[in-house]
């Protein structure tokens, strides 16, 4: 079995979408809960077991059907992925158990696609073949769609809708960007693929290109970059927030596939191609930590409030995959951590607090108390620090880290005055939103809807995102380790080459 | 670990009294001061060392690789401030415990008071610059937290979100200076930095850095223009006002100063931003807090005012400047703290704080106001108090400096101007509130406050003339060590003594005190010509700059966000077409090297017909029917395309999917319009044109240039181990199932998944069904024709096995899984077209979800099944038997595979056939036919 742990964090959530199909598992509610959370826990159980497998013996490459790379797929466990994958499944387990309060039966399929959409995520964390990569961002994507609508109305569908149509475009040209590369370099493995883009000559070199350029649209629609970004404010805001929380680590899928393929593909070693998409990367990711700090002070309510933060982190992300520095990516990394944590935290809290405050939901004016201020109000507290970036928590370090891993960058002089602007406007608008919210109450309380209190399984799972962010502060010393760690391995072509594509041969 | 013990005993306490909300208030009080005064003790006891000019140094390592360490360090500067803030934090917590009404929690505030003190100790004590912010920031948070202690009231939100919005953002430019300067120094160490002078000011960002790192320092200390939070912070409850204005807080910021002046300071623009902001600051607090009736806005610009004083000092050129600097920070502390708690007593036993109501208090709580007035004197320089020592001394060193050049006269004078404005506000403080007639419709009857409120006040008055009497006798160890710190080891001989002589700032000291009285008298003239000024209000502009600046963003966002899915897509293919189209015009030559092929007829044909399929479908894109079926057109000549070019399993692929396809849009479009109207505009229609041809002669171009260039690609591999490792003679298949079989089981997810979404967004949704067709025909009578439903049903065995032959073969010879069960699901959909849902719901009672589960069960297991083999997930397994009669047959493990790949397919397009058909089927529909 210890052979095969590369392989459970694909295996089990799709063993989970298909056991929760199937009987005993899926035929009545309570089983499913139960079956669907054991599950979930499963997932990240192994994942955990991987990394500390990957810690101990270092990288792992699976090759599945025991055909070696280039010619068949191989899996390849190094620290980065290894970590995604965890963190996804954490946030699955999270998310299963906050939608077992009663969100899951707002629709059908509610477990089974959750596991599914892990399915996808984890395998895109985890695959080095590219068309393997197109193959779980449809598997990611199609459970997305779905998952976008659970429990939705007519708001939501058409949300939903745009982000069907668009992504399905943004497949379209996933594919035509695989068409080219494999024109060109004869190759869908990324190791194998980056060995061929540095012998390319003449002609060649301008259609390899054009793939990597067309990626980059790819990703970018993913990750939401400016402007490709516009679907993201809407289709979070109105997902069920249990979802949007879930979601908080697609955006990732996108910034993650950037950091692999332009810092191995098309990275230090890619011939005439080095580097090629840094200063697009560079301008886009300012441009979308700018739009989506607009977003932050214009927002109206909770939830469009933290799907700009959203933006903000993916902005911040790409500058800092921009940078291709070991520093700049370990920064990234323990940065990409902290965010989707936080800003999944953030969507439950604004569920919670949204339930609580009748009909005016979670938007940012005044409006009656929440019944359970104490609670909520703690973690919204600590929710905003970890997110606005002051210490004591997570959000500080990550602020520290990237300031100081852009320093000497090319686009410093911009990037530095923007960032920090961004992150003024992030001050402003949560704690202008957290003290409305919390603060700012009717004169008289209408006491006419029955207040949500928290259930208990809610409260396990928002104190787990919750927690996060104080003990990323506090275990930043071996957290920081195991970034430079990844980022090193992240950038060390020569290794990289060797490990996945000698195995077998 | 005495260090250490220090901010974390105040952090224990803040711990502590969060807890204890069962206790009684003395006993609350009481075990909120014990942390603090532990702390204090052992401060004391570490002060010898720290006179004899030793450092005390402490570190831990927390995050070693971005150079940030827990790190304590205690000299003289720190030492004077962790006095300070333990001595005054203790009074503060002592007096609150009178000042808050038993309405107010009292271990929230006591919690948020410790947590600001542990803060604000952190940050004196800091010996690594990056901690020394998170402390920093810490300060903003619990002042966040104090001043909204009261949140119900719309001032105090405000005004916390003002005085966060203002200390953080100088936060976030200080951080950015510490990582420069820690950038230069090449350490965040405080020890090394403070050693690097000439290293930090021959450095090309020697000047930005120290404007980033003077913008936390002003905008934390409230200097102009950055001053007008601190008047609103006065709406925490009084303590807190009176702990933030004298030891904490703001004079965080003049820490700052004090800290990084051996290393930052002695150059030009040093001298010039800090003298030039602490002046301004100095005056225009001292003249706006003139005319403020609240007392506590009086005693708010008051502090600016003293703070612009200090800052003053700092930026002057002399090195005694420093030490009278550090001098008024602790004289002001503890007159202004003093003032503040008095104020407390006032508002607490009066109900207001309006000086134009307070009149008269002497009679009710002379004690009371001898404290007060006191500490008044001492804030307006009166002799034998200790305000005086240090404003003698900065009235001297204005004297001293060279900063103007031949303009340097002004300061003095300047300086004398607005010592005369601290006199005269002085003295209203004094005049207005306890003498000049009788008080005016207080809310309650004033008389003394409670014995031990008082307590603190009379200790922080005993130091004044304590101070003021023997200087030497009490703060000259604290002063000398201090500058020792500030001025990097050398401090100048300097004596404090009551008196020097008559010399010019005693002449200066005697004008102001003269001006001020003078000014005070006639302020009714002053305050008619200030009436007539248009009046600036900060809370206002503040409020009004946060409204328009949200505004403008959400203007920015609906013009950006507007909803359209075709902007949204618009913008992408422009993307596409910039980012793919680029390379293009960088390339020497499109084609390649490769022959081309002449074109025949058959071809030509082909592409003609496949231009105008597509065409079509977009001229007729309006009309859905007609346009659909023109795709139907594209899509076959791509599966004759795939024919012509000898790839038989794709053209069976396309065939099948197509057929399916165009079945379930059929479907679709039942439930929609049959016309969509004309919706865009000629300009538009335009754009959308060029952007299309644009993509199309791009995408052609890249296509064209790929096929005329040679491969060298993995597929040789393919070719060569297909049979051999795969066990199969039809390469497409062994790569479906073996080489990539990985790929099909997450497509097979896919559609499974696919099939699940689109039940799950049509099980309820309820959708009106056309009563007739566009022209209003009804619809036929007769849904389901005999002869069709008659047919289907004897074509369903043979399609059954056809498609079973389809899927044996598959390994071998063109066919599979996929297309076999494409083409099981065609049959079944050919009955559910002759028979309607209903009737095959009534027949074929199985669970679509279990069917797609089971499916990609069945390719999981089987690729999870060569792990009993040690070998990778999906290894597969094939023999050759001879069985008697039959002959030599294959059997592979990737024949389960595909069975597993049948079985999905199957389910996932009978489930979507099956949810698009239920809704045509309801009940009402049903009875009529």
């Amino acid at each position: 079995m210890i052979q095969h742990l590369s392989f459970l964090p694909i295996l089990l959530p799709m063993l989970a979408g298909v056991l929760l199909l199937m009987p005993p598992l899926g035929t009545n509610k309570s089983n499913r809960r139960v079956a669907s959370v054991v599950l979930s826990i499963f997932a990240f159980a192994a994942s955990l077991a991987l990394l500390l497998k990957v810690q101990a013996d270092g990288t792992q490459v699976y090759a599945i059907g025991d055909w070696s790379a280039p010619f068949g797929i191989v899996l390849v466990a190094d620290p980065l992925s290894t970590l995604l994958v965890c963190l996804t499944t954490l946030l699955g387990v999270v998310c299963v158990l906050y939608a077992s309060a009663g969100d899951d039966e707002k629709g059908d399929f509610f477990h089974p696609l959750v596991h599914f959409l892990i399915l996808g995520v984890n395998g895109a964390f985890l695959t080095g073949d590219v068309f393997n990569l197109f193959v779980f961002f449809e598997v990611l994507l199609i459970a997305s769609y779905s998952l976008l609508m659970h429990g939705g109305d007519k708001k939501n569908t058409r949300a939903a809708l745009h982000y069907v149509i668009l992504n399905l475009v943004g497949s379209a040209i996933f594919l035509i960007a695989l068409g080219i590369l494999y024109g060109v370099l004869g190759t869908l493995n990324m190791a194998d693929m980056a060995q061929k883009v540095a012998l390319l000559q003449g002609d060649d070199v301008f259609l390899a290109k054009i793939g990597g350029m067309l990626l980059l649209v790819v990703f970018a629609l993913k990750g939401a970059l400016l402007p490709l970004h516009l679907w993201l404010p809407n289709t979070y805001a109105t997902a069920m927030p249990v979802v949007a929380a879930l979601f908080a680590i697609m955006t990732k899928v996108g910034v993650y596939s950037m950091m692999r393929v332009y810092t191995l593909i098309f990275g230090d070693e890619a011939g005439e191609l080095t580097h090629m998409a840094q200063s697009w990367l560079w301008w886009l990711a300012l441009a979308t930590i700018a739009m989506g700090a607009v977003g932050v002070l214009a927002s109206k309510d909770l939830r469009k409030l933290i799907a700009n933060l959203v933006i903000v982190s993916v902005g911040t992300l790409v500058a800092l995959v921009a940078v291709q520095t070991v520093e700049a990516s370990a920064a990234a990394i323990y940065y990409l951590v902290h965010s989707t944590l936080v800003t999944a935290a953030l969507f439950l809290l604004a569920d919670l607090i949204g339930r609580q405050r009748g009909d005016i939901a979670d938007k940012i004016s005044a409006g009656p108390a929440v019944a359970q201020p104490r609670l909520l109000g703690t973690c919204f507290l600590i929710a905003a620090i970890a997110v606005i970036g002051m210490p004591p928590l997570s959000g500080f370090i990550g602020k520290v880290w990237l300031l100081k891993a852009t320093l000497n960058a090319e686009y410093t002089f911009v990037f530095w005055p923007l960032y920090l602007l961004a992150s003024l406007a992030i001050l402003v608008g949560v704690s202008k939103a957290g003290s409305t919210v919390f603060w700012h109450h009717h004169a008289k309380v209408t006491e006419e809807k029955t207040q949500e209190l928290v259930h208990p399984a809610q409260l396990v799972a928002l104190i787990i995102l919750v927690s996060a962010a104080p003990l990323m502060s506090v275990f930043a010393g071996p957290l920081s380790e195991y970034a430079i760690g990844a980022a090193n391995q992240l950038h060390d072509f020569n290794h990289n080459i060797n490990l996945i594509l000698s195995r077998g041969q | 670990m005495t260090l250490l013990w220090i901010p974390l005993l105040s952090l224990l306490g803040s711990i502590i009294s969060s807890t204890t909300g069962k206790l009684t208030r003395n006993q609350s009080t009481g075990l909120t001061l014990l942390m603090p005064v532990i702390a204090l003790l052992m401060t004391i006891s570490l002060a010898p060392a720290v006179f004899s000019g030793e450092v005390i140094r402490e570190t831990i390592s927390w995050i070693p690789l971005l150079g940030i360490n827990i790190a304590f360090r205690l000299d003289g500067l720190a030492l004077l401030f962790v006095f300070m803030i333990l001595g005054i934090g203790i009074l503060v917590i002592f007096y609150a415990r009178y000042y808050l009404s038993s309405n107010d929690s009292m271990p929230k505030l006591y919690a948020y008071l410790m947590l600001f003190m542990t803060a604000m100790l952190g940050i004196v004590m800091s010996n690594n610059i990056i901690q020394l912010w998170f402390f920093w920031e810490l300060t903003s948070i619990s002042s966040f937290l104090l001043i909204s202690y009261w949140w119900h009231k719309p001032d105090a939100r405000k005004g916390a979100i003002m005085a966060l919005t203002v200390t953080g953002g100088g936060g976030l430019a200080l951080l950015a200076g510490l990582l420069l300067l820690g950038n230069i120094v090449g350490s965040y160490d405080l020890d090394v930095i403070l050693a690097s002078k000439e290293i930090i000011q021959g450095h090309a960002w020697y000047e930005i850095t120290l404007i980033l790192v003077l913008l936390g320092a002003f905008t934390k200390s409230a200097q102009f223009p950055f001053h007008f939070w601190l008047p609103h912070a006065m709406a925490a409850p009084t303590p807190v006002s009176a702990y933030l204005h004298s030891a904490t807080m703001v004079k965080a910021g003049i820490f700052l100063l004090a800290r990084f002046y051996p290393a930052l300071a002695g150059t030009d623009i040093w001298f010039i931003l800090v003298s030039l902001t602490g002046l301004s600051t100095l005056l225009f607090g001292a003249y706006v807090a003139l005319f403020k009736h609240d007392l506590k806005g009086l005693l708010a610009y008051s502090t600016i005012s003293h703070l612009g004083l200090i800052t003053l000092l700092f930026g002057l050129d002399t090195k005694l400047a420093a030490v009278a600097a550090i001098f008024h920070i602790i004289n002001h502390a503890i007159f202004k703290a003093s003032l503040f708690m008095a104020t407390g007593i006032i508002d607490h036993e009066t109900g207001t704080r309006d000086m134009r109501k307070l009149n008269g208090m002497w009679r009710f709580m002379p004690y009371t106001a001898t404290l007060a007035m006191v500490a008044a004197a001492a804030m307006a320089g009166v002799p034998l108090l200790n305000g005086f020592l240090s404003k003698e001394m900065f009235f001297a060193e204005t004297l001293h400096q060279q900063l103007l050049g031949s303009m340097s006269w002004l300061i003095p004078v300047l300086a004398t101007i607005a010592g005369a404005l601290a006199v005269a506000y002085s003295a209203r403080f004094i005049h207005d509130v306890f003498f000049n007639g009788d008080p005016i419709d207080l809310p309650k009857q004033p008389s003394e406050p409670p014995r031990y409120m008082r307590v603190p006040i009379e200790i922080l008055v005993a130091l004044c003339l304590v101070v003021g009497i023997f200087p030497n006798f009490i703060v000259d160890d604290v002063l000398k060590a201090a500058s020792f710190a500030v001025l990097g080891g050398y401090v100048p001989e300097f004596e404090v003594a009551l008196w020097h002589g008559f010399n010019l700032p005693l002449l200066m000291s005697a004008i102001a005190v003269i001006g001020g009285l003078l000014l005070y008298t006639q302020r009714r003239y002053l305050f008619q010509f200030q009436a007539s000024l248009p009046s600036l209000n900060a809370k206002k502009t503040f409020d009004e700059s946060i409204y328009r600046i949200t505004k403008w963003c959400q203007r920015k966002i609906s013009d950006s966000e507007n909803g359209s899915l075709q902007r949204y897509l618009m913008l992408m293919f422009v993307f596409v077409l910039l980012f793919a189209g680029w390379p293009l015009f960088e390339m020497n030559q499109l084609g390649g090297q490769k022959q081309l092929t002449p074109i025949d007829v058959h071809n030509a044909m082909g592409a003609a017909l496949l231009m105008v399929g597509t065409i079509s479908t977009v001229i007729w894109y309006r009309a859905r029917v007609v346009s659909l079926l023109m795709l139907s057109v594209v899509g076959l000549m791509v599966s004759v395309v795939f024919t012509r070019f000898s790839a038989p399993d794709l053209a069976l692929t396309q065939l099948t999917v197509e057929v399916v396809t165009i079945i379930l849009l059929m479907l679709a479009l039942f439930f929609l319009p049959q016309h969509s109207p004309k919706e865009s505009s000629s300009v538009r229609v335009v754009r959308d044109i060029a952007i299309s041809a644009g993509l199309g002669i791009v995408v052609a171009s890249i296509c064209y240039a790929l096929i005329t260039r040679p491969l060298e690609s993995i597929s040789a591999f393919f070719l060569a181990n297909a049979k051999t490792g795969g066990g199969g003679t039809n390469v497409v298949n062994v790569i479906l199932v073996d080489f990539r079989g990985f790929d099909t089981l997450g497509e097979i997810c896919v559609l499974g998944i696919a099939a699940l979404g689109i039940y799950k967004l049509l099980v309820n949704l309820p959708l009106v069904i056309p009563a007739s067709d566009s022209e209003g025909r009804p619809w036929a009578k007769e849904r389901y024709p005999i002869l069709l439903a008659s047919i289907s049903q004897s074509l369903l065995p043979l399609a059954l096995m056809v498609s079973f032959y389809i899927f044996l073969r598959g390994h071998n010879l063109p066919g599979g899984g996929f297309i076999a069960g494409l083409v099981t699901a065609v049959a079944f959909i050919l009955q559910y077209i002759a028979h309607g849902s209903s009737w095959i719901v009534a027949r074929l009672t199985i669970n679509y979800r279990k069917i797609i589960a089971s499916g990609i069960a069945i390719a999981l297991f089987t690729g999870v099944g060569s792990w009993f083999f040690g070998r990778p997930f999906m290894t597969t397994w094939f023999e050759y038997f001879d069985i008697p009669f039959i002959g030599e047959i294959e059997l592979a493990s990737a024949l389960v595979f595909d069975v597993g790949v049948y079985i999905t397919v199957v389910g996932a397009t009978l489930m979507i056939l099956a949810s698009l058909g239920q809704l045509a089927n309801e009940p009402k529909e049903e009875v009529n036919t």
